[in-house]
């Protein structure tokens, strides 16, 4: 009976084979639990920042939890970023070449997936290279062209290598839509070749509508990288278009245009809660969208054949 | 005879129907990627005037390569600076990402919270909020980075690892942040070993430890090598990267920037297309012997 009782008690503690008891289970959460703090402490950090008036930043005893509920942080910081607008061009910034890049990756991808191509190993050598180049090695004489041409701060100067697929991360896209092209049956191919249809009607109507997962998940991305970017999108749109992440690179020049620290009392000088405001505000979009469509985001990669093979 | 001829000419059609779909990618290619920069590797042999009708280029050979070099203090230092940061964070990055891609490969109650937790960093990793996090310290070890035992213990470090070591501590959960990526192709690695090996180990007494080390682990080559070169590819390309942010601030000197900042940057080039030949050296499959 004892004999008994203890082996039912070192089933449930640590548990039998392919049945983890609670002990190995409550340290697999202790240590993902600690991890995720660790790991979500940065956002935690401006989260509960952002929220401190000017009186809780000087008091030393107020570290986690703000004595109210302060928004004047997110109102000056709204202004300073002038969100409405800023928010409406970096969507059109992201979205807008983004519909261009995901067609051309998926034409390019299909292109070489499905064709014996001369000189295959060189295109793919090519691709890469344009993944490894840093942007500093062709930014300039593009930038200088685009000086030239008048398109300096336009948005057309992300949309023209956009749509000659040398958008932001192209490889990656063209990864993504060869591998899912690869996985087509030829057998349907052939049929549809038999019936008469063209090399171009084929990849219309029998590649691209099993792609739509690769289409989905390529758009995302590439609107979040769009979105993220800011090297490229100072160069080339910097005195046009303000995106969100551009407006808050240069967030304390901007704070200083609207609130002159020698115009406005100690408590409306820029300090840290505002700053974490607008960071707040910055990323904002994007986590909503995230959280939304977090299922896409991180079930996708598993799928579409980023891994390699 | 006239048999190979006619398969020449299928596979000439091929090409041709094939190379259209390549067509936007090969004019892009040749105007975005190889032009600008066979032009940027002529800025970098050049002193280069701006003017008001455009841009005069004058020869100076390789002028420009010495001054980054020899001449230009910072430059090099921040050249080392960054080969020896990307030298640390990659192993942080690949372990991490592959602890925690074994965690969430178990089945578990929350697998998917989890999962979202450790992907949101890849959804809001921009330039300015990293600089905004890292200037408010947001992103240094909780506690651990400004306490007065670790500021002293790190003072007492001889000169060749204190910076490495307090850059560690500063943007430890930085270097996390990069993982996104590489947990989901990690976990991508782990589906895809054969469930059936691990049975036949288990039936032959294989403890868990010892699976890992001989069928996990051997079986996530590949995959290890393409997380490592993205993972230096995404380091390097990094708006914040002080390297890239030193070769920016050069460009608009009104004398001889552009073609100092050109020579930097194929410099630049070359050190992380070394790191990243070194990386494939030391993590590439062998052939067992």
């Amino acid at each position: 009976m004892r004999r008994l009782q203890f082996d039912y008690l070192r089933r449930v503690v640590w548990g039998v084979h392919n049945r983890p008891g609670l002990l190995p289970t409550s340290l697999l959460y202790a240590i993902l639990i600690a991890i995720g703090f660790v790991y979500l402490y940065p956002l935690l950090f401006m989260a509960v920042n952002s929220f401190k008036s000017p009186a809780d930043l000087l008091n030393p005893m107020v570290q986690w939890v703000p004595t109210e509920l302060y928004l004047g942080n997110y109102q000056k910081a709204y202004r300073v970023l002038n969100y409405l607008d800023t928010l409406r061009a970096t969507i059109v910034v992201s979205a807008a070449p983004t519909v261009l890049q995901v067609v051309v990756c998926a034409l390019v991808g299909y292109g070489l997936a499905r064709y014996r191509l001369w000189g295959k190993p060189l295109l793919f050598a090519l691709i890469f290279a344009t993944f490894v180049i840093p942007p500093q090695n062709t930014i300039i004489p593009q930038m200088l062209n685009y000086r030239y041409l008048n398109l300096l701060g336009n948005i057309w100067a992300l949309l023209i290598p956009a749509a000659l697929g040398q958008g932001f991360k192209s490889a990656i896209f063209i990864l993504i839509f060869y591998q899912n092209f690869l996985s087509l049956p030829r057998a349907l191919e052939e049929a549809a070749r038999l019936d008469g249809a063209s090399d171009l009607g084929i990849f219309w109507r029998i590649a691209l509508p099993g792609a739509v997962p690769a289409f989905i998940v390529s758009f995302i991305f590439s609107v979040v990288w769009y979105w993220n970017e800011t090297y490229l999108t100072t160069v080339f749109l910097e005195g046009g278009i303000q995106t969100l992440p551009m407006q808050l690179a240069k967030f304390t020049q901007a704070y200083e245009n609207l609130y002159p620290s020698s115009m406005v009392n100690i408590f409306d000088r820029l300090n840290e809660a505002v700053k974490m405001s607008g960071t707040f505000l910055t990323i904002l979009p994007l986590l909503v969208i995230y959280f939304i469509l977090q299922r896409w985001f991180v079930e996708s990669i598993e799928r579409s054949g980023l891994a390699g093979e | 005879m006239a048999n190979s001829r006619t398969r020449w000419r299928f596979r000439l059609r091929e090409n041709l129907q094939g190379y259209r779909f390549l067509l936007p990618w090969l004019i892009g290619f040749t105007l975005f990627t190889a032009a600008p920069l066979a032009q940027t590797f002529q800025y970098s042999l050049s002193n280069v005037k701006v003017a008001v009708t455009g841009i005069e280029l004058t020869a100076i050979g390789w002028q420009n390569y010495t001054r980054a070099l020899f001449t230009d203090p910072t430059f090099v230092q921040l050249l080392v600076e960054y080969v020896i940061e990307t030298a640390i964070s990659v192993p942080i990055i690949l372990i991490f990402s592959m602890i925690i891609a074994l965690f969430l490969n178990v089945p578990f109650w929350g697998r998917a919270i989890f999962r979202t937790i450790f992907f949101l960093p890849v959804v809001i990793t921009s330039g300015p909020v990293i600089s905004e996090l890292v200037a408010q310290g947001a992103t240094s070890a909780p506690q651990v980075a400004s306490s007065a035992a670790v500021t002293a213990f790190v003072s007492q470090l001889p000169a060749l690892l204190r910076e490495p070591v307090r850059y560690l501590l500063t943007s430890f959960i930085l270097i996390l942040w990069f993982s996104g990526v590489q947990i989901l192709i990690y976990l991508a690695g782990l589906q895809k070993i054969d469930r059936f090996v691990y049975e036949a180990a288990a039936v032959d007494g294989a403890s868990a430890w010892e699976m890992f080390w001989k069928i996990t682990l051997p079986s996530l080559t590949t995959t290890t090598v393409i997380n490592a070169l993205y993972t230096i590819i995404t380091l390097s390309h990094f708006s914040e990267n002080k390297v890239i942010k030193y070769i920016h601030s050069r460009i608009y000197d009104v004398e001889g920037g552009i073609g100092y900042a050109s020579a930097m940057a194929f410099l630049y080039a070359l050190a992380l297309i070394a790191l990243l030949i070194a990386t494939f050296l030391v993590l590439r499959p062998r052939a067992k012997d």
